[in-house]
């Protein structure tokens, strides 16, 4: 009988490797989406996952992954809390997550805003690197896109569009 | 793991339970919070405060889901839906949050598939037809600057749930208003039509928008950023009066009933099914 060592680190370095279910090319660490990774007194492990948007479609499907990933790891016991406060920040996604996200063509955010948000209304003079060809040379097709975190933008030097994880 | 193939990886299998954004019998989007109301809070104010700003955000994603196939381009029927898809995803922690607030227990599916139009406590701007792209856009300026106001208050609410809810819709709003404002910037400045047909969205929005600042009162915001967008798009401020009859006491127009007999025909149909 495998003897399993029960220490959180051991189920955290599991739970930090699930992919993303819309970002499969970044983990749940990456997204930095897993917060928490503990051990009660009686054995159980206790994941503390925060949803990027509060309609993310993918939650559901968050804390299903990491459940059974962790029971394929041997723990029988395992409960997967929500977090809501602090709410997620783009500025959480790591260094390794926004290496990933350019390499596979996605423009990574940039610094999120803190405080309120003003209404502004002059065009936006922000420009977002090409994620293939390095140009700055880019524009916004549409804020939003095919999921909830990022926004539409094309390269007008290399002529390709790409999707751009949106600073919240 | 190659760019073409990483999101195959999606195909690959997961657990029966796992399900996306559509259906009943959900997980509590409030699994494992902490979910006892604090000292000092009324729980039955807190409950009926989070209803009716779940009500606005069910019926208004619901409105903006209509858009999915009509809307005048691809990119503003993804804009429209994903404003609806945050919207949805409030009303969901709202409706937990007021289901344990009030001791009923009741879920998130028992407040948006069973209850009938007397019940609900949102604004009737919420729930009027789309008609115009011109009226969405108006209307849309208007809730998502009353709401944002509003959650940019309860950040600091006493409970901790309510507050933490409103945290995360501040930052979702922020991008809901933007958008709105510069199509209204947009369209009012455009052609003559445009701008005619947002002069006439405004008139028709005018009369519901009093009844927004009947119960949490954060007028003088709201009036700032439409009188903001209306000077940078050359159109009339809306003249609003205070509203007699009010969606937050259950008084609603004759679209509303409609809108939940679609919302609600397969849950009613079939009440123990989950899908």
């Amino acid at each position: 009988m495998v003897t399993l060592q029960l220490d959180a680190r051991h189920a955290r370095h599991i739970a930090e490797r699930v992919p993303d279910p819309e970002l499969p090319m970044l983990t749940l660490a990456d997204l930095g989406v897993l917060r928490e990774v503990t051990l009660t007194e009686d054995g159980a492990v206790v994941a503390d996952l925060t949803p990027t948007y509060s309609g993310c479609p993918a939650m559901a499907e968050m804390r299903a992954d990491v459940a059974a990933r962790l029971r394929e790891a041997g723990y029988t016991r395992v409960e997967i809390r929500t977090v809501l406060n602090p709410p997620w920040t783009s500025d959480w996604i790591t260094p390794e997550g926004r290496r990933k996200l350019a390499e596979h063509g996605i423009a990574p955010p940039g610094a999120a805003p803190r405080g309120p948000v003003p209404l502004t209304l002059s065009p936006t003079r922000r420009t977002v690197p090409c994620p293939r060809c390095g140009s700055a040379d880019t524009e916004e097709t549409s804020r939003f896109a095919a999921t909830s975190c990022k926004a539409l933008w094309r390269c007008r030097a290399c002529r390709e569009p790409f999707e751009y994880v949106k600073e919240i | 793991m190659s760019e073409d193939h990483v999101y195959l990886t999606l195909a690959e299998g997961h657990e029966d339970d796992a399900r996306w954004a559509y259906g009943t019998g959900f997980e509590d989007p409030l699994h494992g919070v902490d979910t006892t109301v604090p000292e000092g809070v009324d729980a039955s104010e807190l409950a009926a405060s989070c209803v009716a700003l779940a009500d606005d955000a069910l019926v208004s994603a619901q409105r903006l889901a209509e858009w999915i196939t009509r809307a005048p381009e691809l990119e503003e029927e993804v804009a429209l839906a994903n404003i609806g898809l945050d919207l949805l995803g409030q009303a969901r922690l709202l409706y937990s949050r007021a289901g344990q607030a009030d001791g009923t227990g009741r879920d998130e599916d028992a407040y948006a598939y069973f209850r009938d139009a007397d019940d609900f406590r949102n604004v009737r701007l919420a729930e009027l037809p789309n008609g115009d792209f011109a009226f969405s856009i108006v209307r849309l300026l208007v809730l998502s600057s009353w709401r944002l106001a509003h959650f940019e208050r309860l950040v600091s609410h006493p409970d901790p749930v309510l507050a933490a809810v409103a945290a995360k819709g501040v930052k979702e709003l922020a991008y809901h208003r933007q958008y709105a404002a510069e199509w209204a910037v947009r369209l009012g400045d455009g052609t003559e039509e445009s701008h005619r047909r947002m002069r006439k969205a405004i008139e028709q929005i005018a009369p519901y928008i009093g009844e927004l600042f009947t119960a949490y009162d954060v007028r003088a915001e709201v009036v700032a950023v439409l009188r903001q967008v209306t000077e940078e798009a050359g159109l009339p401020m809306p003249a609003y009066r205070p509203s007699a009859g009010c969606g937050r006491d259950g008084e609603h127009t004759e679209h509303l009933a409609p809108l939940l007999a679609e919302l609600q025909s397969v849950a009613r149909a079939h009440p123990e099914a989950t899908w």
